[in-house]
């Protein structure tokens, strides 16, 4: 009985996206029956030029947010597990809020600031945000990475004559390098995803991939739609498979 | 814990905090500030603003026909978490319990797995399977079971159970953790007792497994009280959540004051949600499963 509710619900939560993914290859465009196999729709997905924007767009934003958020949030996370310091429970509040807060809410926040201060809305802008929100994923993944870490080995090698920075690069940084990547990558898939935050703070011209898809579900279901989120639902699950390999490995 | 080795110097714990204080200061606090600066603004012509300070913007997100989509976000948040918690204990329960050992990572990530795609994608999936032409109603119309469409999308019942499969995951992860922790000697002395299956678990099982279904119907309920994406694309005209309302006000309604003070009540609430929670937790002693 329990075993077979739980198949239930494994089924609920995949059918959709079983679904999604074949009638991405059914040559039948208006109804959901299936009539043959085709990969007509991914043609013509790599062919729309306004896809191919917003991919770019996307990875430019992703990465530069996952790059700056990750640097930072580390140091952050490092600052948490290791440090006591002024401040301390207000950081601990301030790194929880972005995980808290509604999103329509930061991204409302975010747009009152940008015109507030006149900012015109680009590509610029959706990086801002895109930092702003992932800093506090980081932070928290590499200082609960941290916990339990065994400090006494940055001891070993600054007594061994190690200084702090070559403390850091050889010892601390290789240590806690599976959490920084699943810390990099977690940001990276956040940023890829995120519709809402993106929607209140994008400029013209800086339309994100989730922002492309979200204008075409708005005219109507397509197979173009099914074939781009297979191909989003490979790429993140391929993400996600790998950042769970290395959270796993060298545990 | 062992002791960190320079826990004492202030200058470098100052410098790997510096920038999340710089950044989360200008790219968080100061737009919260600002929004809640807005609120007590007036609205000018054509989206401006009218220097305030006015509480009528508050006042008015108590009127009757804004309460009516606060009372339906809470409605449907509340169906959402009751909905998640019933399919989801069963799974945390099954995984937790009566896999082999063996099996239960494998299992867990299959739950997690589709939390980590895409949630547009997945709310697209049911716009695919419930629409007049979607999977159900040409699946049962070719069966001839039905000869019209079912209005299936654009109904409270498609937000529902959009939001539910986004947020099971959330559910089913710290019940499982608890169900995990449980000793189960207890479960055995409970039996040898004379208790029935259903006593010992509505006596046992369920009452330590308590800080981690509170945790889940937080995880649940707040996300979706201000959810957007549900309500956008799969719910009808009718079915404005407070999600939608602020992206109204910021967007075509052209009232940023009014929308500020809709998402500082939303954000209020969520606060004292978790506020509670929290002195819940602290209460009975449990560390914060968040």
């Amino acid at each position: 009985m329990l075993r077979a509710v739980s198949w239930l619900v494994y089924v609920f939560l995949y059918a959709p996206i079983a679904v999604l993914v074949v009638f991405s290859f059914n040559s039948e465009r208006q109804t959901a029956v299936w009539q043959h196999f085709t990969l007509d729709w991914y043609r013509v997905l790599f062919r729309d030029k306004l896809i191919g924007h917003a991919v770019a767009n996307s990875l430019v934003v992703g990465l530069v947010a996952t790059v700056v958020a990750t640097v930072i949030g580390t140091m952050a996370g490092l600052a948490m597990a290791r440090h006591v310091f002024f401040g301390k429970r207000a950081t601990r509040s301030l790194l929880y809020l972005p995980v808290i807060v509604p999103e329509i809410v930061v991204g409302a926040a975010l747009v009152s600031l940008f015109g507030f201060i006149a900012m015109r809305l680009s590509l610029t802008t959706v990086i801002l945000a895109h930092i702003a929100f992932s800093i506090s994923y980081v932070a928290l993944v590499v200082q609960a990475r941290l916990t339990g870490f065994d400090w006494s080995l940055e001891e070993a090698a600054m007594d061994l004559g190690a200084n702090r920075w070559q403390t850091f690069w050889r010892v601390t940084l290789p240590l806690i390098a599976p959490g920084v990547l699943a810390g990099a990558l977690l940001v990276f898939t956040l940023s890829i995803d995120d519709y809402i935050i993106t929607s209140f703070v994008a400029g013209p011209g800086a339309t994100t991939l989730p922002l492309q898809i979200y204008s075409m579900v708005k005219t109507g279901v397509t197979p173009e739609i099914n074939a781009v989120s297979t191909l989003l639902l490979v790429v993140t699950i391929g993400l996600i498979a790998a950042a769970q390999r290395l959270e796993t490995s060298r545990r | 814990m062992r002791t960190a080795p320079h826990s004492s110097s202030p200058r470098s714990a100052f410098l790997l905090i510096s920038p999340t204080w710089i950044v989360l200061g200008l790219l968080f606090l100061a737009p919260l500030a600002i929004m809640c600066w807005l609120s007590f603004q007036q609205r000018g012509l054509y989206g401006g603003i009218e220097p305030g300070p006015t509480l009528a913007n508050y006042v008015r997100s108590f009127e009757s026909s804004y309460a009516v989509i606060y009372a339906r976000s809470v409605w449907i948040a509340v169906a959402t978490t009751v909905i998640c918690l019933v399919v989801s204990y069963p799974v945390a329960y099954y995984i937790a319990l009566k896999a082999r050992p063996e099996r239960k990572n494998f299992l867990l990530a299959l739950v997690v797995i589709p939390f980590w795609t895409s949630f547009l994608v997945r709310t697209y999936a049911w716009m695919f399977i419930l629409r007049d032409q979607g999977v159900i109603n040409s699946l049962l119309m070719s069966l001839g079971v039905i000869h019209e469409p079912l209005p299936l999308l654009y109904t409270p019942l498609a937000v529902m159970i959009g939001q539910v499969y986004a947020e099971v995951p959330f559910m089913v992860l710290p019940i499982y953790a608890s169900l995990e922790k449980l000793d189960r000697s207890l479960l055995e002395a409970a039996r040898d007792l004379g208790a029935s299956a259903a006593a010992a678990f509505w006596r046992v099982t369920a009452p330590l497994a308590m800080p981690g279904t509170v945790a889940g119907i937080v995880l649940v309920f707040i996300p979706s009280l201000g959810t957007f994406i549900t309500p956008d694309l799969l719910g009808g005209a009718k079915g404005m959540l407070v999600g939608n309302l602020i992206q109204n006000q910021f967007g075509p309604a052209l009232n940023k004051p009014f929308g500020s003070a809709v998402a500082l009540v939303l954000t209020a609430f969520v606060l004292a949600s978790l506020w509670a929670y929290a002195a819940w937790a602290r209460r009975r002693g449990e560390e914060l499963a968040l």
